[in-house]
């Protein structure tokens, strides 16, 4: 059976990529009038490369292949 | 129907962009693509009704936790951390940390090692037939209809902060509890409530970080609350002396004894809810370490639910205010707190985390309430009093058609209340009066073998009936708070600690009259079930650090140490 761990992985993993790739956008195309405080710490870029990091972990620890082996 | 990005209220919190839209998608498709991955594991009633009993203790206490994480408790409390401050914080600590111990190493195993699959059933193995239809008739019929009141709440709370379509909210979300909850059974609620937990975690922790870096730190925090609000809202002991020295209007008496002592007790080691998930646990360790880690993380719990209270009170420009006041100002409520710290802080992405981790929140806690229903309605209302020859097939076939069916009747109840506000009032209110009850009837059943079957009904009628007659008194006459709660300056809050605690008092002293008026069980009938009778089960020769004994005393003095910290 697949382990909940691997789905949390696959959870963290899509929405840290996600979160990041809008991170970076808008690092790049910065909005002319940010709407939210603190916008110059970027906080999605970095808050979604470590969800990325954190789903891959998971993902590759509690994979069906591995857990098969 | 509308579609919930056609649908925008002028009122709406937060907008959604196409990468939140996507998150919140996502999610849906996720949690639907485990019910139908365990449908093929939902065959036998053990595996339906009790995911299998194979658990593990961390699964197990994730799932304990997150089923009380709900996205209104999140946001309920929040705005109780921007209204009281602090004092909000007893509430996850004192009123959950020693319950949620008391559990772990001295009710657990006597549930445990009953194999009952329910908290109703070891009433009947307890007391009798008698107390199981009281304890699970009321429990069915409240466990649906709270979980109405809070589908309405989300949908309510979806309108406000997204303006989306109150029916899209409530069939969207039905329809997909319903679906994974029938085709898994309980492994895919707990399933799905632990993908909640990291998701709420995932979502919500931002707002402490960012928080507290924008307010510049702790103690910068503490003094620009005690400049916009009072010095009392960031402790949680000092004030405590006296009713009018704390803005929640509550001494420490029903704090310690209303709140800890009953409240959190029944809530934490009565209620088939959250009992449910730490009985699917594998074996007698786990079920023991399970509420320990839930313990450790419900200490963590005030950082993202309390904090970001606080921090509004210290960093939002305006002033929050009342439910009554904010119709007639156009002002943000208290409950609004958390949507608007999520939106100051949150841009694309993170918002629909944050969303996410809300609407998570609420459909666990539905999944929780209906998987609760379920359980209680097939073994303890359907098979002893309606149809006791069923196969097995049967029974699971009966889950599937409650779940579905509750689910409506959910369904049902969300539309009552949105024609009749106050119900929810008072749905809210009956569950209350079960609670103490039940936790001086279970107790007593555990501990003191003298307890007879008789004793157990009539206790748990009589301060069921204690606890309405008091809410009643004091609904007809609010006058009358002053003889409940012992005191002219208590609040509304304190009515709910002190009721409990009469209510629980009730149970005990008619339980023990009555016990001596009726003849007692033989010792051998109450093997398994009571302390003194039954040979508790060793968790084995494990180091100390797999003992729940040491991890009860490690969470345990952490838990004294931040009560201290926060005086």
């Amino acid at each position: 059976m697949i382990s909940i761990w691997f789905f949390i992985g696959i959870s963290l993993l899509v929405n840290g990529l996600l979160i990041l790739v809008a991170g970076i956008y808008e690092i790049v195309h910065p909005p002319s009038h940010p709407t939210i405080v603190l916008f110059h710490v970027h906080a999605n870029a970095w808050w979604g490369a470590l969800l990325t990091l954190v789903g891959l972990i998971y993902c590759y620890f509690f994979s069906p292949k591995r857990a098969k082996n | 129907m509308t579609l919930p990005f056609a649908a925008v209220a002028p009122t709406q919190l937060v907008h959604l962009s196409a990468v939140d839209m996507i998150i919140i998608i996502f999610y849906f498709a996720l949690v639907l693509a485990i019910g139908f991955y365990l449908r093929n594991r939902a065959n036998t009633g053990e595996d339906f009704f009790m995911a299998g009993r194979e658990m593990t203790a961390w699964v197990a206490g994730l799932s304990f936790l997150s089923a009380n994480l709900g996205a209104l408790e999140l946001m309920g409390w929040a705005g109780s951390a921007y209204q009281y401050g602090i004092l909000a914080t007893h509430w996850y600590w004192i009123g959950a940390i020693p319950a949620m111990l008391f559990l772990a190493l001295v009710m657990m195993p006597f549930y445990y090692i009953s194999k009952t699959h329910s908290v109703p059933g070891y009433l009947k193995l307890r007391f009798g037939e008698p107390a199981r239809a009281v304890s699970a008739v009321s429990f069915a019929f409240m466990t649906v209809l709270m979980s109405g009141v809070n589908m309405f709440a989300m949908a309510k709370v979806m309108q406000i902060v997204l303006g989306w379509d109150i029916n899209f909210s409530i069939w969207v979300s039905a329809g997909t509890v319903a679906i994974y909850v029938a085709l898994g059974g309980l492994r895919s609620a707990i399933f799905n409530e632990v993908l909640q937990f990291f998701l709420i975690w995932a979502g919500a922790l931002l707002i402490p970080i960012l928080g507290l870096y924008e307010a510049g730190g702790w103690t910068n925090l503490k003094a620009q609350i005690a400049h916009r609000a009072s010095e009392q809202y960031v402790h949680m002991w000092s004030g405590l002396g006296h009713f009018t020295n704390n803005p929640m209007g509550i001494n420490w008496v029903g704090i310690v004894f209303g709140l800890a002592a009953v409240i959190s007790m029944g809530y934490w080691t009565t209620d088939f809810l959250v009992v449910q998930r730490i009985l699917a646990a594998k074996d007698i360790r786990s079920a023991e370490m399970a509420p320990i880690i839930g313990a450790g993380f419900k200490m963590l719990v005030p950082l993202i639910v309390i904090l970001p209270g606080l921090l509004g009170l210290a960093v939002l420009p305006d002033k929050l205010v009342p439910e009554s006041m904010a119709a007639a100002t156009g002002a943000h409520t208290y409950n609004d707190v958390l949507p608007l710290m999520l939106a100051r802080y949150c841009g694309p992405g993170l918002l629909g985390l944050g969303i996410t981790a809300l609407i998570a929140g609420f459909m666990s806690g539905m999944a929780g309430n209906v998987s609760a229903f379920t359980t209680v309605w097939t073994y303890d209302i359907y098979r002893p009093l309606v149809h006791n020859k069923g196969d097995d097939h049967h029974y699971v076939k009966m889950g599937r058609w409650t779940t579905v069916i509750g689910v409506f009747i959910s369904i049902g109840t969300a539309y009552l209340v949105m024609q009749f506000a106050s119900i929810m009032d008072y749905v809210q209110a009956l569950f209350s009066f079960f609670i103490a009850p039940l936790f001086g009837t279970v107790l007593l059943g555990m501990l003191w073998k003298r307890a007879t079957g008789p004793a157990g009904f009539w206790g748990l009628l009589c301060g069921t009936l204690c606890s309405i007659s008091m809410w009643t008194w004091v609904k007809i006459d609010p006058t009358a708070l002053r003889y409940v709660a012992l005191s002219p300056h208590a609040k509304a809050l304190a009515q709910d600690m002190f009721q409990a605690l009469w209510s629980f008092l009730t149970c005990i002293v008619v339980t023990v009259v009555v016990t001596f008026l009726t003849r007692p069980k033989s010792d051998a009938e109450l093997e398994g079930l009571v302390y003194g009778l039954t040979k508790v089960p060793e968790v084995g020769d494990v180091p100390l650090y797999q003992k729940p004994t040491f991890w009860a005393a490690v969470v345990g003095i952490v838990f004294v140490a931040l009560n201290l910290y926060f005086w």
